[in-house]
């Protein structure tokens, strides 16, 4: 009796539960919405109006066509870029998150400086990068880059720190056991477990930073956003659009080779 | 004890006549240089050499090829690095009052609450016809495609498109911002959906259960720590483009006063001031997103 | 003198659990010794306290020669060179070959440099295809590691283990991810080792049965003490229900009879 009581309070507090999560997400929602200035009806409408957009606007017109040259020379651009951007942001991560991770052995403040580094680079919005290095590069490319870059570094660095720490707990001891030095680990232990990884984390850090480039070139007038921006500003929306789809193309070329590389890899 | 010996070897022996041993000898294999290999050969290895020497090529080419329009390099690093000062070392609010930007830090955080909200709810009922457990193949196919477009356009042009019928606003950073983060969420609910135990599907088939009992009853509970995992992640994205978008599309908040103060009165020191604001709070939503990612588990 | 002896050797992890108390114990070179115990007992604290993989909080552990306790960098660099160590998880790096992770165990005797850019000597190579014919591992010899099954990779683990030249080997419950079969042929490789290249070997297990029937002596660990040290021979039910702190019929073997 006892228990048969026990399993109806369960079911009861589970319920009850539940009901206060939906109800707090309905607070919630109803909140934000009043201190954004948000109408979800608004919001509703404009799904049609911009899938409108998009259908209306899908199919370039000669104008356009004829921006194309220059959109693909501004698109090979950023995708350079963002390669570069993430291949000099993992080799730099990599050497520090060695030093931040736990195979360094000794005093634990290397390691604190090293975290506290990454979280700052990672945390600090790469607008305000790009705004800052506006002042001093002007609109040029390596505004781009170095604003890329110190959030890739921030962002890989954390990653690879905890990939080292999970790859590391099996093989390193086995290599310590061997009389192995710091070095050889290294060499002979950490980079061939974490190349997987690694591998899969600069592809990723590759699309997403072709995805952000457009964002600061639209801030600092460089590059694919400026194009873009250039383009919407004049309500030139077909070139514009053109410009959408390049990136949407890029991007998805890009993820495909990515997964068949990792299938290939892992 | 050299009985035991005997005995011993004579197991190890037996063990050994288990492999093909053909003529007695190790399949050493050797190099052209006549020294003897030791690297396991395989197209992953391979693949991996391939993938190196590519992106070292591609990084080579991209500094070789930019345009850097003949900067002053140094003298850019100089002013960068003062700049970088005054930002970091001398933060001061000098044009709005600190609940004014603390009134603005809310409306971002409110606009990124509202994104991963809508965007989660509608990634739900999508990756229910996105999972290759669950729906059938031309469904999983047709949807994935969807997602994965919607993916591969940055937020900022979501914004944008939205911003035409909407007009620059919340409306339209909200909207823009759900589209991303709804992509994003239906991919990775849909790939912890699949890697559930496909028994536990099965045994509730097996006994009878409707589409929707064995989504409450089975699918919910058993991926709901991973899809709190990954809402709570979206939803740190999102603070983070929410204050982007301020910046580069309008849509109002902390990251509109950023752009102000940073292009429109070229005041550092309100920058620096605005974005320890944004990291202070970026850094708290860690925490508690962390705390809350290990209480659910 | 004992090639390995332990002297009053104590360990608490952050001032707060105790591993180890007061464990003294010396061993003979050419003998080959089981630890049994529960889990959690120290066994594992015990091995890798020995190759400093684990400070000791207090007490001394001297092995051929060294003091293992108060050894620096260099020397030990040599205390691990001299002692090789297999893992219940085999710890091989699953991505090379099983060749590479055979070489490994040369790394103590490396150059830094040439060490991690995996430069080894024809005669290195040599010896280790002769290991890995001897664990009867050739076909698998360029394979990856995570190709190979349980049995394959633990073999593997032995074959780096003797790459090294040790005195001792240190085994961390080496089967206890293993089926029987492949159990069976890992202590036989094992015991061969110990008898053939007279290794001495240092084996932590949680099988009471396969203790007995492997090894002459026999040390039983409760709650980070030693409760028993002696002949296997002279193991009885009682001290087994001793070292495992359990009541009659509580343990596996009480069913089998």
């Amino acid at each position: 009796m006892r228990t048969v009581q026990k399993t109806m309070d369960i079911f009861q507090k589970r319920k009850l539960t539940y009901t206060l999560v939906f109800v707090a997400f309905i607070v919630i929602f109803a909140g934000a919405s009043v201190i954004a200035e948000f109408h979800p009806i608004d919001g509703i409408v404009s799904f049609p109006a911009a899938l409108q957009w998009i259908g209306s606007n899908l199919i370039p017109d000669e104008a356009a066509i004829e921006r194309l040259p220059k959109i693909l020379s501004e698109l090979s651009e950023t995708a350079l870029l963002s390669v570069a951007v993430t291949v000099v942001a993992a080799a730099l991560s990599f050497f520090f998150s060695l030093l931040g991770s736990n195979i360094t052995k000794g005093s634990g403040i290397l390691k604190k400086i090293v975290r506290i580094v990454a979280a700052f680079f990672r945390n600090v919005p790469d607008v305000v990068w790009a705004m800052l290095l506006m002042f001093s590069f002007g609109q040029n490319i390596l505004t781009g880059f170095f604003a890329l870059f110190f959030t890739t570094f921030g962002l890989l660095t954390r990653a690879f720190i905890e990939m080292i720490d999970e790859v590391s707990t099996n093989c390193v001891e086995a290599l310590d056991a061997t009389g192995a030095g710091f070095i050889q680990k290294v060499f002979q232990g950490i980079i061939p477990s974490s190349l997987p990884g690694i591998t899969t984390w600069v592809l990723y850090m590759i699309e997403t930073n072709i995805r952000s480039s457009t964002l600061i070139g639209i801030l600092t007038a460089t590059g694919i956003g400026y194009l873009f921006d250039l383009y919407y500003k004049r309500l030139d929306f077909a070139s514009a659009s053109l410009v959408v789809v390049s990136i949407v193309i890029l991007v998805l070329v890009i993820e495909t080779i990515s997964n068949r590389i990792r299938k290939v890899i892992l | 004890m050299t009985n035991e010996t005997a005995l011993i070897m004579k197991q190890i022996g037996s063990h050994e006549t288990n492999r093909s041993d053909r003529d007695g000898k190790p399949a050493i294999r050797y190099a052209r240089n006549g020294k003897i290999k030791i690297r396991a050969k395989s197209k992953s290895q391979l693949a991996m050499h391939l993938l190196v020497l590519t992106l070292l090529g591609i990084t080579v080419f991209a500094f070789a090829t930019f345009d850097y329009q003949g900067i002053a390099f140094g003298s850019a690093v100089a002013d960068t690095l003062r700049n970088i000062q005054t930002v970091f070392l001398e933060p001061e609010l000098t044009r709005d009052t600190l609940s004014g930007v603390l009134y603005q830090l809310l409306v971002t955080f409110c606009l990124g609450t509202l994104s991963t909200i809508i965007g989660a709810v509608l990634a739900f009922f999508c990756s229910l016809l996105c999972a290759r457990n669950l729906a059938n193949s031309v469904c999983v196919n047709v949807m994935k495609s969807i997602v994965a477009v919607a993916r591969a356009v940055p937020t900022v042009l979501w914004v944008l498109i939205f911003a035409v019928s909407a007009g620059l606003g919340s409306v339209a950073a909200v909207a823009g911002l759900t589209f991303h983060s709804f992509a994003y969420l239906t991919k990775a609910y849909a790939e912890s959906i699949e890697e559930m135990d496909p028994g536990i599907i099965e045994a509730l088939k097996a006994n009878g259960s409707s589409y929707w009992q064995i989504v409450c009853q089975a699918i919910i509970p058993s991926t709901i720590t991973s899809m709190v995992a990954w809402t709570f992640m979206r939803f740190e994205i999102n603070f983070a483009n929410a204050v982007a978008m301020g910046a580069a599309a309008g849509a109002g908040g902390i990251g509109f006063h950023l752009f102000m103060a940073g292009s429109f009165y070229f005041d550092l020191h309100e920058m620096g001031l605005l974005t320890y604001i944004v990291v202070i709070a970026v850094v708290i939503l860690e925490m508690i997103s962390t705390k809350i990612k290990a209480k659910v588990r | 003198m004992a090639l390995l002896s332990f002297q009053n050797v104590s360990k608490t992890y952050d001032n707060v659990t105790t591993a180890l108390k007061d464990v003294t114990f010396s061993m003979e070179e050419g003998e080959f010794v089981s630890i049994i115990g529960p889990s959690g007992a120290g066994k594992s604290t015990l091995l890798r306290c020995i190759n400093r993989l684990v400070d000791v909080s207090q007490g001394a552990i001297f092995f051929d020669g060294h003091n293992v306790t108060a050894s620096k960098k260099k020397e030990l660099r040599e205390i691990r060179m001299k002692t090789a160590m297999i893992f219940q998880h085999y710890n091989l790096v699953d991505r090379l070959s099983v060749v590479e992770n055979v070489l490994h165990g040369r790394l103590g005797q490396k150059s830094a440099i040439s060490g991690a850019a995996g430069h080894y000597t024809e005669e290195e190579k040599k010896e280790a295809f002769r290991i890995i014919q001897e664990m009867g591992l050739e076909e698998q010899a360029y394979k990856r590691c995570d190709e190979l099954s349980g049995g394959q990779k633990q073999r593997v683990g032995i074959a780096r283990a003797i790459m090294q030249h040790p005195k001792l080997i240190l085994c961390d419950e080496p089967i206890a991810s293993l089926d029987p079969k492949s159990s069976k042929v890992i202590m036989d490789h094992l015991k061969a080792i110990n008898l053939t290249k007279n290794i001495t070997c240092l084996v932590n297990l949680h099988q009471v049965d396969v203790a007995m029937k492997y090894s002459e002596r026999i040390i039983g660990v409760t709650a980070g003490e030693i409760v028993y040290d002696g002949p296997a021979g002279g193991l009885t039910k009682d001290i087994i229900h001793q070292i495992y702190q359990s009541n009659d019929h509580d343990l596996i073997m009480d069913v089998q009879g």
